[in-house]
């Protein structure tokens, strides 16, 4: 029985054995984020509340004047709802990769890594199902925006839905690069002070960039070279079924390098070594 | 151990160099955590269908090196084999052929038994059909199938070990390793989990490492290696590690051997 059969002993994965994993990983996240109710409504009302009260009361403060994509006179709530839809997805992506570098997700991370998969490709399952999980998020939210007389063309919730698994990887893997490269940023607080709240105002999420300009022109540069503005302007136009070319390979560019370095970078010791040294075996 | 590179292999044969290496080879290996030392060379074999103990007081180094048989960390000196395939060099090949059973739990609480052991059968690429007959199986096998449907959360501690154990069997591997496995758990079920994996040694011809600091967990038959402050002080049957101490039992030779290296220093 010692010995090692064939099955055993042969080299590489076949390409169903690459999809079952996938599945599994994606299958997995879904079914732990149904049983995360807090965390599922946490993820709405964030978004509401800048919908429901922020957007009301600015609406008499900025006027927006026609710009593409939009045709007509819009109100303010229709112009900051695809900056909302890419805040669900900053938030969710970092708070997965952060929960996979440090203690919360520790005990899976170690079943995840024991696969005999490549780890590259575990890391990219993960950050995946990450995204697949802020879809969720951002079709819920769409569904209670449109209520709220925010209704895109029908056709645009479908043409929405490949710009936001853009999006949403590149945001997770900024996220598993940053928790991976600095090792201040330990706790949530502090990733909203340095990148979410920096990241979310200095873009096109909450205004056109044009009144940004007409303000600071140096601002405006920083919010052209914020990948979340390119992000938030992909989904914008996909939403109303156009595409953004520029945003659209700023955002494919970003989340290449910051995938791979994400997956260079990580390093699962990080999380377990804190406990380590200090507290003798992990 | 130097053994000149494996030449590769038509695919789909037995591998002879595999078929012959020891189930888990140590081969010198160290480990830091920065300047503090955590392993220093060490070496030992696990051979397949053998129960070897790893004992050792707790901050020995007995999960560090886990983490290392696991890929956790990067190997900094020295060499781990799986059946010959070199952990850094074709961790794929070793992982295949390894079970683990971590010290803390890893299950998700939220999840139901069959959901987890299918995600574990998913990330060894088992199909869907294939992975639930196998969790039946296990299932069966640890007297859990009634409660194949129940959140993980609603099991008992030596429930959940036991679940973890079947987990860790769900891809066949010819190796497992336990960490500490019967810590917090009642005599009961501590026998219970002792019986079941020596029965995979005995049945199956598994190799298994069990990491212990619990002397009355280890049998005469055992293999027995003695970890401490990072070092190995001994290795080898039982009975012989006992009666090379000069002791009568497993207890007094741990004490003999960690107490000769522990006065000099001050104590631990």
């Amino acid at each position: 029985m010692s010995s090692i059969t064939a099955r055993e002993a042969r080299r590489g994965f076949s390409f169903a054995e690459y999809m079952t994993c996938l599945t599994g990983i994606v299958w997995r996240e879904g079914l732990r984020f149904l049983h995360q109710r807090e965390r599922f409504v946490s993820a709405l009302v964030r978004p509401l509340v800048w919908l429901f009260i922020f957007a009301a009361g600015f609406r008499q403060v900025l006027g927006i004047s026609i710009i593409p994509p939009y045709e007509t006179y819009i109100l303010y709530e229709v112009y900051i709802a695809p900056g909302l839809m890419a805040m669900i997805q900053l938030f969710n992506g970092m708070q997965s990769s952060l929960s996979m570098v440090y203690d919360r997700e520790m005990g899976n991370m170690r079943t995840l890594l024991v696969s005999p998969l490549p780890r590259g490709f575990l890391l990219f399952c993960k950050l995946l199902a990450g995204t697949a999980v802020s879809l969720l998020q951002v079709y819920a939210f769409l569904l209670i925006a449109w209520f709220w007389d925010i209704t895109p063309p029908s056709s645009g919730y479908l043409t929405v839905l490949p710009a936001l698994i853009l999006s949403g990887l590149m945001l997770g893997s900024l996220g598993m690069l940053i928790s991976s490269g600095i090792k201040q940023l330990e706790n949530f607080a502090g990733v909203m002070n340095f990148v979410i709240f920096p990241m979310f105002f200095a873009s096109s999420a909450l205004y056109p960039l044009w009144r940004v300009q007409e303000g600071s022109p140096y601002l405006y540069y920083l919010c052209e070279a914020n990948p979340f503005t390119h992000a938030v302007e992909l989904i914008r136009f996909a939403l109303y079924g156009q595409i953004n070319w520029i945003s659209l390979a700023v955002v494919a560019a970003c989340t290449i390098v910051f995938m791979i370095g994400a997956i260079l970078a990580y390093d699962p010791s990080r999380g377990l070594a804190r406990r380590g040294p200090a507290g003798g075996e992990g | 151990m130097t053994s000149p590179a494996p030449i590769p292999e038509p695919q789909g044969a037995p591998r002879p160099a595999a078929a012959t290496a020891p189930a888990l080879s140590i081969d010198g290996v160290s480990h830091a955590y920065g300047p503090r030392r955590a392993l220093i060379d060490v070496s030992f074999n696990v051979q397949p269908a053998s129960f070897t103990a790893l004992l050792g007081l707790n901050g020995a180094g007995k999960s560090t090196l886990f983490s290392l048989i696991t890929r956790l960390f990067g190997i900094q000196s020295g060499r781990v084999g799986i059946f010959g395939h070199d952990i850094s060099k074709s961790p794929g090949e070793a992982l295949r052929l390894l079970g683990v059973v971590f010290q803390p739990r890893t299950l998700d609480l939220d999840l139901s038994l069959t959901q987890n052991l299918l995600y574990h059968a998913a990330l060894h690429g088992i199909g869907r059909s294939d992975a639930a007959a196998r969790s039946a199986e296990l299932l069966g096998r640890i007297g859990l199938e009634e409660r194949a449907g129940s959140k993980v959360r609603d099991l008992s501690g030596g429930q959940m070990r036991r679940l973890e154990i079947a987990r860790a069997l769900l891809h066949r591997p010819r190796l497992l390793l336990l960490d500490e496995p019967t810590v917090g758990l009642d005599v009961k079920a501590r026998a219970d989990i002792i019986g079941q994996v020596r029965q995979l040694v005995t049945e199956q011809g598994i190799g298994v490492l069990w990491a212990t600091h619990l002397f009355d967990e280890i049998m005469p038959s055992d293999d027995l290696v003695v970890l401490h402050q990072g070092k190995v002080l001994a290795r080898g049957p039982m009975s012989r590690v006992v009666t090379e101490a000069g002791a009568q039992d497993v207890n007094t030779a741990f004490m003999r051997l960690t107490g000769a290296q522990t006065m000099p220093g001050g104590g631990a």
